[in-house]
């Protein structure tokens, strides 16, 4: 780390303009990846805008019966909401599946979508890493890459996002919300994190000096039966291999009215499963029409040499929270 | 916007280049001289207050800085651990405002004004907080050096349940925040699991802790 | 007015076989333990540094430009290859740092940087520039390497080649045959404190003093290489280890950090701090080298071995040979009249391996444990009855008595208590939901070691007894079962015994490895109060001021070979579910039965049995390292990707020991303790994996992307 500068943000604007005026700048939250990166080397900032104490810290309940959580909302504020577990269940439980309870306590909402692959080859500045330094290739393509991705990469890139929180986001067609130079904007968290295609340094869809203001949890899926499910190498504290979450709308005939699901570990970001949804709307969400309909979605699977293994994983799980959730045992 | 404070006249500050002010607070060793260089270094650097086992403690930190770095070196602090310096280990755990968190990637130019609790804090007035004294009677370590981490991170999970705050194994149909959550060996392993133990303590840590919550 | 008589109470309780309270407990639970990079009197001139891996497998440095980091505020300096002190002749070559410009694998250092304060140092390391040459390498261990051979000796000093009959010629004639091959990947010791070292240099010319605070398993053989290496007398050296954060074995041996601290601190004249980063110990302080092991058992239908092979190929660094002794454990373990057990080893452009926990018996013990299992249902037999019936008399490769051996206790005991009568053998029967659950046994063995030690024991003025010994406590409580073994010898209570030990400055000592401390460090203790206590008893009148004191060096006794095999044994129980979705496996409960001499402190030896059982459950479900084929790296360095074991992954962990009364060790009757428990649990765990999926797996660990693509 090269000594840089630090200021302190008490306002959206400031934090803004702060940003805007520094060269290199960076926002601070919890900073539990940013450090670790900065010590990597991976992240060197000229400027450090710190906005972990904007207004941004608390949960409100919208008129509509969604939520708007605040972007400096730690993660494990947020996981036990009273709200948040009574109404989106899947975002609790997928907060609690990742990291440890004092990472947690560290993490905002919005670093946590910010966060970035944890690649060993992104992380060592001696390896080639399109998405660290475009152009110097992909280490993981043809190297240690059972972690990787699945489904959506390019021959760029590999990665795989590792957001737990971002999977049930998705899920349940959370949106973004970005203040930046330009203004304030709004981004469904589907279409905030990208495919790595030509432009792997790029995980996200967010501008040059744009600022996560909050994330709204819409009024649509509040109280849906939902859940995650996550496997990973040890009990705890560890990554993903792959996760699902899932939320599901029954009609009174036992037809799926809504549902929505993403898988986590697979992909360069949370890969909401379109194809699997368009399968089981109006379906009767019978073990075999969600195994179908899962299968069709991961018939997109491009496993590498090595983690082929994902492909059924994913299956399993998605297969197993949806079929609960079909049963009303979550 | 409140520009990081910069430093004063370092010859007018106590331990200038961040060093401690109070050595007999941490065992008279710890302080270091005025590095020269630290006038060059203004906008790199800041003055910070922390609160640290009680008592306010005025640095001038280096951004860079991590909580974990002041505490050990310029604060002869040194019950906090650095296993791993990027969160995947535990051993830096800390209390930061009565919660747990990793001083390994809390930058301290951020946490002015922070109250800290160290594992140096946990006994007060040289009574032992009950949990260290039942990882003694449950003999819940072995090279001692996750330690500090794992009792101060029990500390946080006992706050952390009586608030009611649900963890991976807490029944989701459970709702949050109502009565405090019963802290069985399932609950106490999973919400102690940030803390790895290499020399695979864990058993009697989770007696430990159950013990205190008896 | 103190007498003779009045100093020694009148028949305390023994204090060994107690289970007293870690005598440096209350500093460890209050964060007033020092480690070595804690140094209490950290001097206001101390400064960092920070070691620059390479990052190249294979080639030289063809230079290294400093000037950006040099410019650096805060830097001090930055040693090459091309500054660096010269050192002198190391027996280590892994020790001789910055000495050339070969780089035998990534991560060896080439350059350290120097500067004022922790982030200086980083940034400074980072802004070191290299360049390389590069040559081709390779880092991948395959069966039938071009590159291997067979060494004389492996680890241990034990032959890498043994041979009794005709195991070809059993086997061919044999009812029953098992002929598998095993496969464990490199594995990292992984200590919660990371190597750190503190070295600062006083006087000048003659008076030249070198003191040390190293995180290291033996301050002794620490400072007899840096003398050597600094060339200076060994008593122009101190070297201090008076707390270590754990080391299993990776601080068995002098490491880079000190030698590169005592340059930095000559170099720059100032004292010097350096801990490793935690991504930098893969490579620099040692690791469990991978093992592919093909054994071969022969059996009669009746399950009596006829013949056992057990074939072992490692690899080892270019700049070091070690040799994972892992075919030893066959030599020990059953009775059969054809015996082979071979070692073959592969140089390759990898870091040097070294000990890790149970070197030898915890990889050669999974293959072992784990190919009796499948003989077992080969026979059709239960695997513990396939154990008591192969129960040697002697032991079988040198044809020595045992000095004791319970491995057969160890098995019954075990067996009672985890309920094993009940137990269905059919594999894959026992569904649970979504999960399938089994039950697995190992047996589990360890050599009985001992080093001469040198030892003093002093009767204080004010009625106290003081110990002195530079044994090392890396978590084992070693100041605790020292100071219980001289309170017996002396027979006095064992709060009126103070130890001192984790410096140079004491009575000179072997290091903690090998499971071996306690009986080196307690037989000297021993001997030094049995002798004081005589000497006490002679003694009338007041004691004088500075104390009475007696001395013992055990290289006589201890140096001695008795003719006798000498081994703990022990039984491992192990109860699993496996995920049939997931092809995760999470242990239920785990259970160790040992034979193991005299159990001296029961509180820290059972915490030492079921630390050796976790560690051991790392390395079957969770632990693996990979060297990276195109890269030369370890791809897991850090302790996101390489799993030890968390808090969740260990469930009900239960130790118990059977009683040995065993004349043939040390006064004190024991056998060690710190390495066993590691040994027979993975094949247990992957016995009941096997149990409950049907499925054999041979290849550790055993994580989903091995585990579910079998159960489809």
């Amino acid at each position: 780390m090269k000594p840089y500068g630090y200021v302190r943000a008490t306002s959206v604007e400031e934090a803004t303009a702060a940003h805007a005026a520094r060269p290199g700048a960076r926002y601070l939250a919890g900073g539990t990846n940013l450090v670790d990166l900065m010590k990597h080397g991976v992240e060197e900032p000229g400027t450090l805008v710190d906005v972990s104490r904007l207004p941004l810290d608390t949960v409100e309940e919208l008129p509509d019966g969604g939520l708007r959580v605040g972007a400096t909302v730690r993660n494990s504020d947020l996981a036990a909401h009273p709200l948040v577990r009574e109404r989106y269940p899947v975002l609790s439980q997928a907060l609690l599946a990742g990291a440890s309870g004092q990472l947690r306590n560290i993490a905002t909402t919005g670093g946590n979508l910010l966060q970035r692959t944890r690649c060993p080859y992104f992380q060592d500045t001696a390896m080639p890493c399109n998405k660290r330094e475009p152009g110097t290739g992909c280490g993981a393509l043809e190297g240690v890459h059972r972690d990787h991705a699945v489904l959506g990469h390019s021959p760029h890139c590999v990665a795989t996002h590792p957001s737990d929180m971002a999977v049930a986001l998705a899920a349940l067609d959370a949106t973004v919300h970005l203040h930046g130079p330009d203004g304030e904007r709004t981004v469904p968290v589907t279409g905030f994190h990208r495919s790595p295609g030509d432009h792997p340094e790029r995980d996200t869809v967010i501008r040059p000096g744009e600022l996560i203001t909050s994330v709204v949890l819409p009024a649509a899926t509040a109280g849906l039966p939902s859940a995650y499910r996550k496997a990973r190498d040890r009990a705890s504290y560890a990554f993903a291999l792959a996760s699902v979450a899932a939320v599901l709308d029954l009609a009174d005939d036992g037809t799926v009215r809504g549902v929505g699901l993403a898988f986590g570990g697979l992909a360069h970001r949370p890969w909401r499963a379109r194809l699997a949804e368009t399968a089981l709307l109006g379906a009767t969400p019978t073990d075999r029409a969600i195994a179908h309909a899962v299968e069709a979605e991961l018939g997109l699977a491009q496993p590498l040499r090595d983690n082929a293994f994902k492909v059924p994983l994913a299956h399993n799980l998605a297969c197993r929270v949806l079929s609960e959730l079909a049963a009303d045992r979550p | 916007m409140s520009a990081a404070h910069p430093p004063r006249d370092p010859a007018a500050t106590d331990g200038a280049a961040g060093r401690s002010h109070d050595p007999a607070a941490t065992g008279g060793d710890a302080t270091r001289p005025h590095d020269p260089a630290a006038a060059d270094r203004d906008d790199t650097r800041s003055r910070v207050t922390l609160q640290v086992n009680g008592a306010p403690r005025d640095l001038t930190v280096d951004h860079r800085a991590t909580l974990l770095d002041v505490l050990r070196e310029d604060l002869g602090l040194t019950g906090a651990k650095k296993g791993c310096d990027h969160g995947q280990c535990g051993a830096c755990t800390v209390l930061v405002d009565g919660r747990r968190a990793n001083s390994c990637l809390l930058l301290a130019v951020a946490q002015d004004g922070a109250e800290v609790i160290t594992v140096e804090g946990l006994a007060a007035g040289g009574e032992l907080h009950p949990v260290q004294q039942a990882f003694l009677d449950r003999d819940a370590f072995q090279c001692g050096y996750c330690t500090p981490g794992q009792l101060c991170s029990a500390v946080g999970v006992f706050a952390e349940a009586a608030a009611g705050h649900p963890s991976h194994v807490t029944d989701p149909a459970r709702p949050a925040g109502r009565g405090p959550v019963e802290l069985t060996r399932e609950e106490i392993r999973e919400r102690l699991s940030g803390n790895l133990c290499r020399c695979g303590a864990y058993p009697n840590i989770v007696a430990a802790v159950e013990d205190v919550t008896r | 007015m103190h007498s003779t008589r009045a100093r020694v109470p009148a028949a305390p309780a023994p204090a060994l076989g107690a289970a007293t309270e870690r005598v440096e407990g209350r500093d460890k639970v209050t964060g007033t333990a020092r480690y070595a990079g804690e140094h209490a009197h950290t001097p206001p001139d101390c400064a960092y540094a920070w070691p620059v891996p390479a990052t190249v497998a294979r080639g030289r440095v063809t230079g290294v430009d400093t000037s950006a980091a040099l410019a650096l505020p805060g830097t001090l300096a930055v040693l090459t290859p091309g500054t660096a002190p010269r050192l002198g002749e190391a027996d280590d070559p892994t020790l001789a740092v910055l000495q050339d410009d070969a780089v035998p694998h990534r991560g060896w250092y080439v350059a350290l940087a120097v500067a004022e304060t922790l982030p200086d140092a980083r940034a400074a390391a980072r802004a070191v520039r290299v360049t390389y040459a590069t040559e081709p390498h390779d880092v991948t261990l395959t069966e039938h390497h071009p590159d291997a051979y067979r060494p004389d000796l492996a680890n241990g000093g034990q032959p890498a080649f043994r041979e009794r009959g005709d195991i070809d010629a059993a086997l061919a004639a044999a009812p029953v045959r098992v002929d598998v091959t095993y496969r464990i990947p490199p594995l990292h010791n992984h200590p919660m404190e990371p190597h750190a070292a503190f070295a600062r240099w006083d006087g000048e010319g003659d008076g030249t003093h070198l003191t040390v605070y190293d995180s290291s398993q033996g301050a002794d053989p620490v400072r007899k290489t840096l003398a050597a290496l600094f060339r200076l007398p060994e008593d122009r050296v101190t070297v201090v280890s008076e707390h270590v954060g754990g080391g299993f074995g990776s601080k068995g041996t002098p490491r880079p950090h000190v030698v590169l601290a005592a340059m930095a601190a000559r170099h720059t004249g100032r004292p010097v701090k350096l801990a490793l980063p935690r991504g930098h110990l893969a490579a620099v302080v040692g690791h469990r080298a991978p093992t592919i092991q093909r054994v071969r058992l022969a059996a009669g239908r009746d399950g009596t071995l006829l013949g056992v092979g057990h074939e072992v190929t490692t690899h080892t660094s270019r700049v070091k040979e070690f040799v994972e002794q892992a075919g030893v454990p066959a030599r020990v373990m059953y009775a059969s009249p054809h015996g082979l057990t071979d070692h073959h080893v592969v140089p390759l452009d990898v870091p040097t391996p070294s000990w890790m926990r149970a070197p030898g018996e915890a990889p050669g013990m999974y293959a072992l444990e784990s190919a009796m299992d499948e003989l077992a249902e080969a026979l059709g037999m239960d695997p513990v009855e396939l154990r008591v019936r192969n129960e040697p008399a002697t032991e079988p490769d040198s044809g020595l008595p045992f000095s004791s051996r319970n491995l057969v206790a160890c098995l019954r005991e075990g067996a009672r208590r985890f309920g094993w009568a009940d137990r269905d053998p059919r594999p894959a029967t026992r569904r649970e939901g979504r999960w399938l659950t089994g039950t697995g046994v190992a047996a589990a063995t360890y050599p009985v070691l001992v080093t001469p030690s040198t030892a003093t024991a002093t009767a204080l003025h004010d009625g106290g007894y003081d110990i002195r010994v530079n044994a090392t406590d890396i978590g084992t409580g070693a100041r605790t079962v020292l100071a219980q073994i001289a309170a017996d010898a002396l027979g006095v209570a064992v709060g009126s015994v103070t130890i001192g030990i984790g410096s140079t400055r004491l009575p000179r000592a072997p290091l903690a490895g090998g499971s071996s401390g306690t009986a080196s460090w307690g037989w000297a203790v021993h001997r030094a109060c049995t002798h004081l206590a005589e000497r006490l008893a002679r003694h009338t009148g007041p004691l004088p001021a500075e104390g009475v004191t007696a001395s013992a060096d055990t290289t006589e006794e201890a140096g001695r070979t008795p003719p006798f095999a000498r081994h703990a044994f022990g039984a491992h129980f192990a109860e699993v579910q496996v995920d049939t979705g997931t092809g995760e496996v999470r242990v239920r409960r785990l259970l160790g039965v040992y034979a193991a001499g005299r159990i001296l402190n029961p509180r820290t030896a059972r915490s030492q049995f079921i630390g050796g059982m976790v560690m051991g459950l790392g390395m079957a479900l969770t632990e693996h390292s990979t060297a990276d084929p195109a890269f030369g790296d370890f791809a897991e360095r850090d302790l996101a990707s390489y799993h030890v074991p968390s808090n969740a992954d260990v469930p009900e962990v239960d130790a118990h020991w059977v009683d040995e009364d065993d004349p043939h060790l040390n006064p004190m009757g024991s056998k060690g303790i710190g390495e066993i428990g590691i040994v027979g649990t993975p094949a247990a765990i992957g016995n009941a994996v096997h149990h409950a999926t049907g499925v054999r797996f041979r290849e550790l660990p055993l994580t989903p992307d091995r585990v579910l693509p079998a159960l489809r």
